[in-house]
C-alpha cells in the first residue's frame, strides 16, 4: 500500500496552503478539508507538512537500519 | 495599479489600527502580480526598490552557501512580506525568494511607503514590531545554526528511534525531531540531506534508511 501524508481533519483549517505547495498535485480540498488523492504520485517532499500552521497533515518517516 | 483585496490591508500586522478612510487611500498605491511554481522572486545579493507581500501562496526565503548549500530561513505565508530589510535599509536583497505554489504578490513602491509612514505614525510602529519579531526569529535560527551539534543530535536521534528488525522504527515526522533536538525544522531538513550526501542514510519516500549505523554512531560522538 502507497504511504499518503496523515490528515487530522479536526485540525485542517481549510487554508489550501498545502494544496498550493504540492508539485505533485496529490492534495485537494474536499469541503474545506484538505484530502489526499493520487498517493502515488507523492515523492513525500514534506513541503504540505512544513507550510501547514496548524499540524493538521504531517509526513511522518519511518527509521530503519539497513543490514 | 489594480485594486487590491480590502481585506488584505486591515488584515495586515503593518496596517493595524488604521480606519477604513486611511486603509482606502493605502491600497491605491498598491500593484498585484502573480508568480508561478518555482518562479525565483527576488535574488540574493540584487538591490530592490518596491516590498512584497504575499496575498495568496507560500514564498521561500533562502540563501545559498559557497558551497552550494541552501538554507531556508523562513517560509512567508498570505500577509507576511518578504523583502523589507532591503526595502528600509537600502542594501541588497539579503536573501532569494522563491515561490512554493501559484503565488499572488501585493507590490508597493519604496517611495510610496515611505510617503505612507510619513503620513501615519501607527504603521511605523506597526513596522517596527513586526521586525522585532523577525529578528527574534533569526536569531534563534543563528542559534540553531551552529550547525555541526545539530547534526549531531540529528544523528542520535536516529538512532535511538530506529527500526532493528525485530520491532519497527518509530515514525517521526521532521517537526518532531526538530522539537527533539532543540532546534528548527529547516535545520533538521538540511542536516538529513547532509547525512545522505555523505552516503550515511537514504531517504527512500516515508523512510529513512540508516545505510551506515557505524558512521551514524561516529557522528552522535563527535566533539565539536
Amino acid at each position: 500500500m502507497v504511504e499518503a501524508p496523515l490528515i487530522d481533519r479536526t485540525k485542517c483549517d481549510g487554508c489550501g496552503l498545502c494544496v498550493n505547495v504540492c508539485a505533485c498535485n496529490v492534495l485537494i480540498l474536499v469541503d474545506q478539508i484538505v484530502t489526499v488523492i493520487e498517493v502515488e504520485r507523492c515523492d513525500w517532499c514534506a513541503d504540505c507538512e512544513a507550510v501547514c500552521t496548524t499540524g493538521a497533515i504531517i509526513c511522518p518517516f519511518e527509521i530503519i537500519i539497513q543490514d | 495599479m489594480m485594486p487590491i483585496e480590502p481585506r488584505f490591508l486591515s488584515e495586515n500586522p503593518y496596517f493595524y489600527g488604521l480606519g477604513l478612510p486611511e486603509l482606502d487611500s493605502i491600497k491605491r498605491l498598491f500593484s498585484e502580480e502573480r508568480s508561478d511554481r518555482g518562479e525565483i522572486i527576488l535574488l540574493e545579493g540584487e538591490p530592490t526598490d518596491r516590498l512584497f507581500f504575499v496575498a495568496m501562496g507560500v514564498v521561500k526565503l533562502f540563501r545559498v552557501s559557497a558551497e552550494g548549500k541552501e538554507q531556508t530561513l523562513e517560509l512567508v505565508r498570505p500577509g507576511g512580506a518578504i523583502n523589507e530589510v532591503p526595502v528600509f535599509d537600502g542594501g541588497p536583497n539579503p536573501a532569494s525568494a522563491q515561490a512554493m505554489g501559484p503565488a499572488l504578490l501585493y507590490i508597493i513602491s519604496k517611495t510610496d511607503l515611505e510617503s505612507i509612514l510619513r503620513d501615519y505614525p501607527r504603521v511605523a510602529l506597526n513596522v517596527v514590531k513586526v521586525l522585532a519579531s523577525q529578528i527574534r526569529h533569526l536569531v534563534s535560527l543563528v542559534e540553531d545554526l551552529s550547525f555541526r551539534h545539530v547534526i549531531g543530535r540529528v544523528a542520535k536521534i536516529l538512532l535511538e528511534h530506529a527500526g532493528d528488525g525485530t520491532r519497527p522504527g518509530q515514525r517521526l515526522t521532521q517537526q518532531e525531531m526538530a522539537a527533539i533536538a532543540g532546534t528548527a525544522r529547516e535545520v533538521v531538513g538540511r542536516s538529513l540531506k547532509t547525512l545522505e550526501e555523505r552516503g550515511i542514510i537514504k531517504l527512500e519516500h516515508h523512510r529513512i534508511v540508516v545505510t551506515d549505523k557505524e558512521a551514524l554512531k561516529q557522528i552522535t560522538n563527535a566533539q565539536y
